[in-house]
């Protein structure tokens, strides 16, 4: 700990490649010398520099092996601790985890020939794209447009209909498209070995946390599948890397490979949340980072405000315009390839759907007026609104009258049509040829008529079945006879009486006119009773809210003119705001069942629960998402050791405690590199205690790679700090030993644990004849 | 000794004449006709239940936060001699004679009346000028939000005066700091500080807000205490010790100790009940402490028990079965085992008993001896009316398809053999041989063949269920979920050999023998997580409104109305007070922005003492104000304006800061200054204006006839009620 520390030094030994600090043999001489009883002695062999270390009272000693007089070395640039210097020491390693990363993601990756898990999402939606099918999905486009552009490349022809997990692959190429998420995710290892080596400047830390990548189980499972999360967490850890180089190209601002690592930056932040709105936190690491960084410009007083005005420029090029063109253009890419209809399209607005081919709204032309007699749908305004629906099912015993249900749907159904009566009169003459047509206009009152049931629509004094103080909006009469309730007074929004009413474009509102309420629809799902679709409502507050709009999208009148709708088609920037409030909504919409047993943020770092990715039984093939608990404890343990060492740290500089060189930088790579990657750790882990949806184990990766990162840089910084309070030879042994003793305890916890992603067969780990009998640490691990 | 004999008793006395007039003015002002409407107004409805409660000492849950604020709202009802007799029902409703309304009202009230002195002292101790401070206590006394928020039984003037306490005493504690610490003093106001943040959090969970602002900025100037380096290490960690006693623990116990009272204070079970596990109702009189106490603790092989699941949502209920079966085919066309169903039912019923039995012998009592049921035994369990057993098959239940059914078993005599085992495991165990005991023990029964866990599903069956919830066998077990836990409520040692007789036993009621008490950590546990966690259904309401309209005030709340005359109440702030402190905190930001940048290059436009004092102004004022009020965007409950007025009282505090601040340093010359004055002087007097204008509706009288209605709707959405003649 550094606070017990008395002394620090470092063994120079020149010769050795070893990632220790070259330093100089020389001292830095202790400004107060209070001798104290206890205080502990060097013991250092000759060819290190004694030298005395902070202590958290203040108190200090040392014993100089050299003459005092001898001048003050200026503190080592961070330069010296670099083993850049030696180029092999620093490729080779990187090429060595590599090869090896490589290997463990791609080593069985065919195996199970089956659909696993979320690859029945995933591997679907690649297989749209082929199709170029709309679909409609709660993340970006990115990741499924790679997957599926991984699955056309590698000849995947988009046949299979990845139903269900557990769907046998049979003839059509998977590979392709596992490889390439297994390519990404190979790629997380060489990253994080590079972030750390350009934080730390030590081989050692860079060594550790890539190997605690390689090994780790989770990551490998995670990397195997047609998943987005090994696409996110490529970009992810790109965007840090390259924020890492960039930061560290800050002494040649405007050079090429400054802009190179800035743009870079930029491209992969705009990948990372093109993939999942995750990527939001990555953001905002950088936006942080580059809060910081401007900050230190500004407070440099040698710099002229037109070169500050440069650097915020290009910050705001490359972070800020740059992520948001490709961000768009990626909608774009989107757009364009699905250009046909298919099961998402009822998520969108009527206008929205006039865009895809084989929808029934594309290049489709209908009677531009509402005219008495008219069939018509009514779809809500609110974003991801249904269908003004109704079936043949009664509200049941309990919920208000035991009156014919009506509900929001989100399909397309012949249950959706209604036909605009009169009120006050029920004959069939509209449909007559001979009578005129009549418009209905804006005031008029009017009666709505379910064509299936020929029930009319209708609201009473009676509570509605989810929200409170609504009333029930129910089907009412026979053959469209019913009641003073059933009438609605039809207007649109801004417009004057007397004016007709637009197919599409007219945002219409029902008020019902016996209680003044308003029909909306509340967006609560009903249970089981209501086909699990949406509830409608009368609601009796007044307010302008899309809720409680409709307009008309289908419209059958024989007897009218029809007129093309291509005018409607809405705009890119109109498209591109509605997708996003429908993915929010989505997004949102993802709540918990009650009584359901769900993971929890708390459960993550400590490994308490993992994913059941492939096979249940005894004969399966399974393959259990778990991280290997060695690391993801030391993980645990490591952060806790972290905040320790870095309060000890901070609290002694801020107590005015001298330190030497050595410590200085130590606590500097501590805090600074340290904090970064803290503050990412942070970022993409709290946010998720205040999220409402349903929570998944996965979630906690992108938050695990920078733990494991920083596992790297504080057990290396804390075998450092150790080693150099020993002997040099005895500290260069510490130093290895303690290094190779991480290391091998991580593989052979990968020894271990390896059957939970490669696959196990047989007993399951409860029975202890199975090979992972004894493995089953914690009882609510379930392999 | 006698040294007053020589020389006479000098007492001078510094009476700061300021202060004592703000203090009797906003006596006055919140305090005159107090008693008036004699009607229920607003949430008073909602409070004043809860007092009622109180004073018939009847146990409740509220989850809008903790007891300390409807405590002292029924302290002023003890005062009063209340007697908890009113039915609150209807905003509007007259009260009675026996409600004292005054007393009842006069804790917000004088706690709205102090706020004025506060805003004045805190302000001085800000470093700030007389002139200011008296500036921000006049702007608190004549803002008719407040006024009206403190004249009637709700918590919000509460709040902010236990707010406003905590800020200044922690002021004072500072300025201590400097010349005197560890003085009496300094520990007074140290503790007061802390005292006051759990008064704060005692009455409303927003007190939170403000106690984190003022952890923070006792954590930052800790900070600077660290650096000192002119202090010994041992004093410093004296200092941060004594911090950490008086704003972490001692407002932790004095929280732990509000709920203490609480529960103290409400002994009688009432109609929140059901919402807590039986052992914590089993603690107050009457309800189920009636039916539980005295019986047998230790269930024995022979028990007949009645099992309630712990997590009992949607609702509590027993675990059930009846004569019915399962239909042979579901509506969707799936098979069933036909076997007689067990359910979950929400009421006390016969056919909720079930038997204790013992898979190696026959008979149904308990012998002599009894013998104790423990963590990891296996039994069966019998249905006592039908003396079935239950039992699960590998059959799909009849809504969770991918769990088992659970049912009693039948034998149809086919290959269907019973499978009735079922292994106990006590998860709140201490140790592997711990005996089952009543209320006390949370169990899962694990079926021994297939090792499915009995669950409540929270799905309610249809018709041929009686709509009674759905127990199924959940083969994956997830963790422990609590609605797998079962606790045996209802307990007693059967006697009876035969059916019909032991149908009489089951009928007739449970006989005692020992009670048991909750301990108080136990009970503020479970009650703090309940209050924590239960969620009333969020409901519209008309006078909701979003965190965006309330800086602009674009909402009201109407409080009360008049049935007859058309007097009414309205929740409505001073506009001109709500501008300003709006522009103050626009011109507070970008100011400081501006300095910041400029400071960073090296450039002061201000002294340094004059910064400091701008940034720790700043700091509290703008600070207090976004912790009170950004937090709101992330909630998802319904809103009303009145949840601003805390985040309001530190933005009109503001206001005379940056007011002397531009005094001070924008207007170097005179002419300026004098100007300035002048606007100030006219500004004040609009202000006052205001507030007289608006004062029928904050105090409800004198009633205003329509036109005159009509021209005090200043904003097109405020909602003013006027009536149709």
């Amino acid at each position: 700990m550094p606070c017990e520390g008395t002394r620090l030094r470092f063994p120079p030994c020149p010769t050795a490649r070893t990632p220790f600090p070259l330093v100089p043999c020389a001292v830095v001489p202790g400004r107060r010398r209070l001798p104290r009883v206890g205080a502990r002695m060097t013991l250092a062999a000759g060819c290190c520099q004694a030298e005395s270390g902070p202590r958290c009272g203040g108190l200090r000693q040392r014993r100089p092996r050299r003459p005092a007089s001898e001048p003050s070395r200026p503190s080592p640039l961070p330069r010296a601790w670099a083993p850049l210097e030696a180029p092999v020491g620093v490729w080779a390693p990187l090429a060595f985890v590599t090869l090896l990363s490589f290997a463990s993601r791609f080593y069985r990756l065919s195996e199970p020939p089956h659909v696993c898990w979320d690859e029945t999402h995933f591997g679907k939606m690649g297989s749209y794209y082929i199709n170029r099918t709309f679909f409609f999905d709660v993340h970006p486009p990115l990741g499924k447009m790679l997957i599926g552009l991984a699955g056309y490349l590698s000849g995947y022809n988009g046949t299979f209909p990845f139903q269900k997990p557990g769907d046998r692959y049979e003839h059509h190429n998977y590979i392709g498209m596992r490889g390439f998420c297994a390519f990404l995710g190979s790629c997380l290892v060489p990253f994080a070995y590079l972030t750390v080596l350009e934080l730390s400047k030590s081989l050692s830390a860079a060594l550790l946390a890539a190997s605690i990548l390689i090994f780790d189980t989770g990551c490998i499972t995670l990397s195997q599948y047609i998943l987005l999360d090994p696409i996110l967490m490529f970009f992810l850890m790109g965007a840090v890397l390259s924020m890492v180089k960039y930061n560290s190209c800050a002494d040649r601002p405007f050079s090429a490979s400054w802009w190179f690592w800035l743009s870079l930056t930029g491209i992969n932040l705009a990948g990372a949340i093109g993939v999942k709105f995750v990527g939001l936190f990555v953001v905002l690491l950088v936006g942080l980072n580059t809060v910081y960084d401007l900050w230190e410009l500004l407070g440099d007083i040698s710099l002229s405000l037109v070169t500050l005005g440069k650097h915020l420029l290009a910050r705001v090029f490359c972070l800020i315009l740059l992520p948001l063109a490709l961000y768009t253009a990626q909608f774009a890419v989107h757009f364009a390839v699905l250009n046909k209809s298919g099961p998402g399209d009822g998520f969108f607005s009527s206008a929205f759907q006039s865009r895809l081919i084989g929808n029934n709204l594309h290049n489709v032309s209908v009677p531009e007026h509402l005219a008495y007699g008219s069939v018509i749908t009514m779809k809500n305004l609110r974003m991801a609104g249904g269908y003004l629906h109704s079936h043949w099912h009664l509200y049941p015993e309990g919920v208000g009258a035991r009156q014919q249900q009506v509900t929001a749907y989100l399909h397309k159904d012949l249950n959706n049509l209604w036909v605009i009566k009169k009120h006050d009169s029920n004959t069939a003459d509209h449909l007559d040829p001979s009578c005129s047509v009549e418009f209905v206009r804006h005031g008029d009152v009017i009666r709505l008529e379910h064509k299936e049931t020929s029930r009319n629509l209708h609201s009473h004094q009676h509570e509605a079945p989810m929200t409170r103080k609504h009333l029930q909006v129910t089907g009412y009469g026979i053959n469209g006879t019913g009641d003073a309730n059933d009438f609605w007074r039809i207007e649109v929004v801004g417009r004057k009486a007397g004016k007709r009413i637009k197919v599409l474009r007219s945002q219409i509102r029902l008020t019902h006119l016996a209680t003044g309420c308003i029909l909306g629809s509340s967006g609560k799902t009903l249970p089981k009773w209501g086909w699990e679709q949406v509830e409608v409502t009368c609601t009796p507050y007044v307010k302008e809210t899309p809720n409680a709009l409709w307009n008309v999208e289908d419209h059958i009148n024989p007897k009218l003119p029809n007129i093309s709708l291509d005018v409607l088609k809405p705009s890119f920037p109109e498209i591109l705001l509605e997708s996003h409030m429908v993915m929010i909504r989505g997004n949102s919409g993802l709540k918990p069942k009650e009584n359901e047993v769900t993971s929890k943020p708390w459960h993550w770092p400590v490994n308490y629960q993992g994913l059941r990715f492939s096979g249940v039984n005894e004969t399966d093939y399974r393959v259990y998402l778990l991280g290997n608990p060695v690391v993801w404890w030391l993980n645990l343990v490591t952060i806790g050791l972290y905040l320790l060492m870095a309060t000890c740290a901070i609290v002694a500089m801020k107590r005015g405690v001298q330190l030497t060189a050595e410590f200085k930088e130590l606590s500097e790579v501590l805090l600074h590199s340290g904090g970064k990657i803290m503050l990412g750790w942070l970022l993409h882990y709290l946010p998720f205690f205040m999220m409402g949806r349903v929570l998944y184990f996965h979630h906690y990766f992108p938050a695990m790679l920078f733990s494991s990162m920083l596992t790297g840089i504080t057990w290396d910084t804390l075998l450092k700090f150790c080693a150099g309070r020993l002997s040099c030879s005895m500290g260069r042994r510490v130093y290895t030993y303690g290094t190779l003793a991480l290391m091998l305890l991580i593989v052979y916890s990968f020894y271990l644990f390896h059957p939970l992603s490669y696959g196990m067969v047989g007993p399951m780990a409860s029975d202890p004849n199975s090979p992972m009998a004894g493995l089953r640490w914690l009882e609510s691990w379930e392999f | 000794m006698l040294g007053f004999l020589k020389q006479p008793v000098v007492v001078t006395a510094e009476i700061n004449v300021n202060l004592v007039a703000l203090t009797v003015m906003g006596l006055v002002n919140r305090l005159w006709a107090l008693s008036y409407p004699r009607a229920v107004v607003f949430d008073e409805v909602y409070y004043g239940q809860f007092v009622s409660l109180y004073m018939k000492r009847i146990f409740f849950v509220d989850d809008s936060g903790p007891p300390f604020g409807h405590m002292l709202l029924a302290f002023g009802g003890y005062l009063g001699g209340f007697d908890g007799n009113f039915l609150w029902n209807r905003i509007g409703a007259e009260y009675n004679m026996n409600v004292p309304i005054w007393s009842l009202r006069l804790l917000p009230a004088l706690t709205g009346a102090l706020c004025v002195p506060l805003a004045y002292q805190i302000l001085v101790e800000l470093h700030f000028s007389h002139c200011a401070a008296l500036g921000a206590a006049l702007l608190i006394l004549f803002e008719n939000s407040l006024i009206t928020q403190s004249r009637l039984m709700l918590l919000e003037s509460v709040l902010i005066f236990f707010i406003l306490l905590a800020i200044l005493s922690y002021l004072k504690f500072y300025n201590l700091q400097k010349c005197s610490p560890f003085t009496a003093g300094w520990w007074f106001w140290l503790l007061l500080t802390g005292v006051a943040c759990s008064c704060a959090v005692g009455v409303k969970y927003m007190g939170l807000f403000t106690y984190m602002l003022l952890l923070a900025i006792a954590g930052v100037h800790s900070w600077h205490l660290i650096g000192d380096q002119t202090l010994s290490n041992v004093s410093v960690l004296c200092h941060l010790l004594a911090r950490g006693l008086a704003l972490v623990v001692v407002p932790v116990a004095m929280y732990l100790s509000f709920f203490y009272v609480h529960l103290t204070l409400l002994y009688r079970s009432g109609p929140h009940d059901q919402i807590m596990t039986s052992a914590f109702q089993a603690s107050l009189e009457g309800g189920l402490a009636r039916i539980t106490q005295g019986q047998p603790l230790e269930v024995a092989y022979g028990s007949q028990i009645t099992l309630r699941n712990v997590l009992g949502k949607p609702m509590p209920c027993w675990l059930h079965s009846h004569k019915s079966t399962y239909p042979i085919r579901y509506e969707n066309g799936r098979g069933s085992s036909h076997q007689q169903q067990v359910t979950c039912y929400p009421f006390k019923d016969v056919n909720n008993w079930w038997i204790v039995k013992d898979p190696g012998r026959q008979q149904l009592v308990v012998s002599n001896p009894p013998r104790p049921v423990r963590h990891g035994h296996i039994v069966q369990l019998v249905h006592g009316i039908t003396t079935r057993y239950l039992n699960t098959h590998d059959v799909a239940a009849p809504l969770s398809p991918h769990s088992q059914e659970i049912s009693c078993y039948i034998d149809y005599n086919i290959s269907m053999p019973a499978q009735n085992l079922w292994r106990v495991e006590i998860v709140n165990r201490e140790s592997d041989t711990d005996v089952w005991k009543t209320i006390l023990s949370e169990v899962r029964f694990v079926h021994v063949n297939t090792s499915a866990v009995l669950k409540l599903s929270g799905a309610s069956l249809p018709e041929w269920g009686y709509r009674q919830l759905e127990i199924i066998g959940e083969k994956l077990s997830k963790g422990y979920h609590q609605s797998i836990l079962w606790n045996v409520e209802e307990h007693r040692y059967g006697k009876s050999q035969e059916q019909k007789e032991r149908e009489v036993e089951l009928h007739s009621p449970t006989q005692a023998d020992i009670s048991k008490n909750l301990s108080f950590v136990a009970r503020f546990t479970e009650l703090q997580w309940k209050i924590l966690t239960l969620k009333n259904e969020d409901t519209e309401h008309k006078y909701s409104s979003s965190p965006l309209d309330w800086i602009t005030m674009d909402t009201n709340i109407a409080y009360w109305f008049h049935p007859l005359s058309g007097a009414q109440i309205h929740l409505i702030g001073n506009v001109l007070t709500w501008a300003s402190a709006n522009v103050a905190t626009l011109v507070y930001v970008c100011l400081f922005l501006w300095y910041l940048l400029r400071r960073r290059r090296k450039i002061c436009d201000i002294p340094e003492d004059a910064w400091r004092l701008w940034v720790s102004a700043g700091g509290l004022c703008v600070g207090g104000w976004a912790v009170n009020y950004l937090p709101f965007f992330m909630m998802e409950k319904t809103l009303f304006l009145y949840h601003y007025l805390p985040a309001l009282t530190f933005q009109i505090l503001l206001i005379p800061v940056v007011l002397q601040h531009l005094t001070d340093h924008l207007c170097r010359s005179q002419l300026p200054k004098n100007a300035f004055s002048a606007l100030m002087v006219a500004w004040f007097s609009s202000i006052y204006l205001v507030y007289r204008t608006f004062s029928p509706l904050t105090y409800g009288e004198p009633t205003l006839s329509a036109a005159e209605l009509r021209a005090l709707r200043w904003k097109d959405s405020w909602d003013i009620l006027i009536r149709k003649h």
